[in-house]
């Protein structure tokens, strides 16, 4: 068990030129974390973003051109991955293609000259642990994909590092078997305790697994918070429009006394909105966010907020029915009550309370208003 | 790699026979053919010299064969020389093949350059070797030796097999190179990045990663590189027409001598019976090499 640090950890490529492929100059910008003991962290963000980047810097794979990697006070930058005590579950597995089941667990024990019998008993317990006693004898190209995975990660559980890594190891998965298998690691993070990163574009896999998120864009981080502050107190539109499925909408507005204005919609702010936008310089225009969730119809529900637009897209879901509205240029999503009696070209009216308006600089896209949310400013100063 | 040929669809029934019997007409004629003639020829005796005097012989030729000193000889010859090219082709062309996969300034151009001597005809290469490195008057070599204060080596007198090999693996070792590096590069990265944060060291992730991915493709070179060895020809005949004496005499030139010099065919053609029980033999035990792997191998 460990606390992993990274302080102002970058990693830049020498641009080549005439190297094929437009490789970012960049991979990764001024990372700064300091984990709990025993934290789960989830780095996340599109492709390209620099959280595996980040991750193989962790692990060693890379080499950290600026910054410093602390594990436990010790800095590891010039340490050899083998030397680092960490394990990793790659997304292909990387399975041992020649050893059987018990091997590929066993390889890091013995390369470590472990007693036969601890390491009997080590692999014989991390297979209990998986369910998966009866494929120790197995080679891996006779499992199954979720087998695999088990496997994959019984061979680093065997090892009791300091740190776990896992990169993308469900996105191999078929959706049923990844649900199942995101439940079976947050159930062995808690028993075991291990200090763990988690790699994924997946921002459900992300929200309910981490105990911390990492939201990344283009190598540097957005955001550093709890699944819970994430969603609710996103720091920009980036990070508002990742989390959450489906999407948060967007929709550009013109403030106008005490009301938000634009093409189709308006919304009365409350006293704390209305000085975010009041404190900021008297912006006239500023990107209004509302998630899917948050939007009714309107004859049922009362919220000062209106939206109206023809309806293009419907798409039952059971539980739910997701209703795509045409407002100007944009589609809004409004995810409403599963007996939707609406058709295609209908116009829909819909309405939201304001206090679930998000708001955005139009410019920077940073939220406005965090400086006064009382819950946030708490926060940051910690 | 690939799955098991045998899995087509059962309901579909093709012509199988009718469709293969053009193969298996052609390889009849191909293989089964000069088989039996060769195979009848060692029962007859029958000499260019004395075409008259031409019958039966019964296995006469064998007899004569296995106690003749020289075929052992040659025997032994063609086992040495099979041996200790493959040992030396395959190390040295394993070590290139490590030392190539690594990412350096002017890679394409050296590799290019490493592979070039297999394009190099036998006969090409027993004579660049024979004038312009062995020998011992204006020989690169004895130039060399000449240059550091010692006595050039007459190499095609004094070690005449020897010389012989390394013309061989000289010419081989590129054809190791070439498919290792093949192999090298089909080896995941992510096997030996998991190998590494397992605490292996360099020699270990060889050991343990890099050796067992190049199994296979080990063991068809190995046996590619026997059936060449085994017919090596063109080099000795180049250079050192099998001699001194009978020191570079392997199978194929004791045939051609036996066929082309005594013209005697009974004789020779039982050499060749004895050549094709070698060459199976070999093939045998590497056959079953290779099947073993290619089906632990499989599915991948």
């Amino acid at each position: 068990m460990a606390i992993v640090e990274l302080k102002d950890v970058a990693k830049r490529y020498d641009s080549m030129p005439g190297k094929k492929g437009g490789e970012h100059a960049n991979a990764v910008e001024d990372f700064n974390l300091i984990t709990r003991d025993g934290e789960f962290v989830v780095l996340v963000g599109p492709s390209g973003c620099g959280k595996s980047t980040t991750m193989r810097m962790i692990a060693g794979l890379e080499h950290n051109t600026a910054g410093e990697i602390r594990i436990n006070g010790q800095d590891v930058s010039a340490v050899e991955p083998r030397d680092r005590d960490i394990a990793m579950v790659f997304q292909s597995y990387a399975l041992y293609p020649h050893m059987s089941v018990y091997h590929n667990m066993a390889f890091a024990l013995e390369l470590k000259k472990t007693p036969k019998d601890e390491v009997k008993k080590r692999v014989q317990e991390a297979a209990k642990i998986l369910d998966i006693e009866h494929l120790l004898d197995r080679k891996p190209r006779a499992l199954s994909g979720g087998q695999r995975q088990r496997v994959a990660l019984g061979r680093a559980l065997v090892r009791q590092p300091q740190v776990f890594l896992m990169d993308e190891p469900l996105s191999n998965l078929d959706a049923r078997l990844r649900v199942e298998m995101r439940a079976e690691i947050t159930r062995l993070h808690r028993r075991l305790g291990v200090t763990t990163f988690y790699v994924t574009h997946d921002q459900t896999e992300a929200m309910t697994m981490g105990q911390r998120i990492v939201v990344m864009r283009d190598g540097r981080i957005q955001q550093i918070d709890t699944p819970y502050n994430l969603y609710e107190r996103p720091l920009n539109r980036f990070v508002a429009g990742f989390i959450g499925t489906p999407s948060m909408n967007f929709l550009q507005a013109d403030y106008q006394g005490d009301t938000l204005r634009g093409e189709g919609f308006s919304c009365s702010l409350n006293p704390h909105q209305q000085a975010a936008l009041g404190d900021a310089g008297q912006r006239a225009r500023c990107w209004l966010g509302i998630r899917p969730e948050h939007l009714h119809q309107a004859d049922t529900f009362t919220g000062s907020g209106r939206l109206e637009g023809a309806v293009e897209v419907i798409e039952p879901l059971g539980p739910v029915t997701m209703a795509q509205v045409r407002i100007g240029e944009t589609l809004v999503t409004a995810q409403l009550a599963a007996h939707l009696e609406v058709q295609i070209g209908d116009t829909l009216a819909l309405a939201f309370d304001p206090d679930h308006v998000h708001l955005f600089d139009i410019d920077s896209d940073r939220t406005l208003g965090l400086e006064t949310d009382p819950a946030v400013s708490a926060q940051a100063t910690a | 790699m690939s799955a098991s040929p045998t899995n087509a669809s059962p309901k579909r029934r093709a012509p199988t026979r009718r469709l293969m019997a053009p193969a298996v007409l052609f390889l009849l004629i191909w293989m089964i053919v000069p088989l039996a003639m060769t195979l009848y020829y060692s029962l007859q005796d029958y000499n260019l010299m004395m075409p008259d005097m031409r019958g039966f012989a019964g296995f006469l030729s064998y007899e004569l064969l296995f106690t003749d000193p020289v075929f052992w000889d040659a025997l032994l010859n063609t086992l040495l020389l099979v041996a200790t090219c493959l040992l030396i082709t395959v190390v040295a062309g394993l070590a290139l093949a490590l030392l190539f996969n690594r990412t350096f300034v002017g890679r394409g151009i050296a590799r290019t350059l490493a592979i070039s001597p297999f394009f190099v005809m036998p006969v090409v290469t027993g004579l660049i070797w024979k004038y312009m490195l062995l020998d011992p008057v204006y020989g690169l070599f004895s130039w060399v030796m000449r240059s550091m204060g010692f006595e050039p080596i007459e190499w095609l007198s004094s070690y005449p097999l020897l010389s012989v090999v390394m013309m061989i693996s000289w010419e081989w070792t590129p054809f190791a190179l070439l498919i290792l590096l093949t192999g090298l590069q089909s080896l995941p990265e992510d096997q030996l990045e998991a190998v590494r944060l397992d605490g292996a060291n360099r020699w270990q992730e060889f050991r343990h990663i890099v050796l067992p991915h190049l199994g296979q493709v080990l063991y068809v070179v190995v046996m590619l590189e026997s059936i060449f060895f085994l017919t090596s020809f063109a080099e000795i005949y180049a250079t050192t027409s099998g001699g001194p004496g009978t020191a570079t005499t392997n199978l194929p030139y004791y045939i051609y001598l036996g066929a082309f010099y005594q013209y005697d065919i009974g004789l020779s053609s039982a050499a060749a019976i004895g050549a094709v029980v070698l060459a199976n033999i070999c093939a045998i035990f590497l056959i079953r090499f290779v099947a073993g792997n290619l089906n632990a191998g499989s599915q991948r």
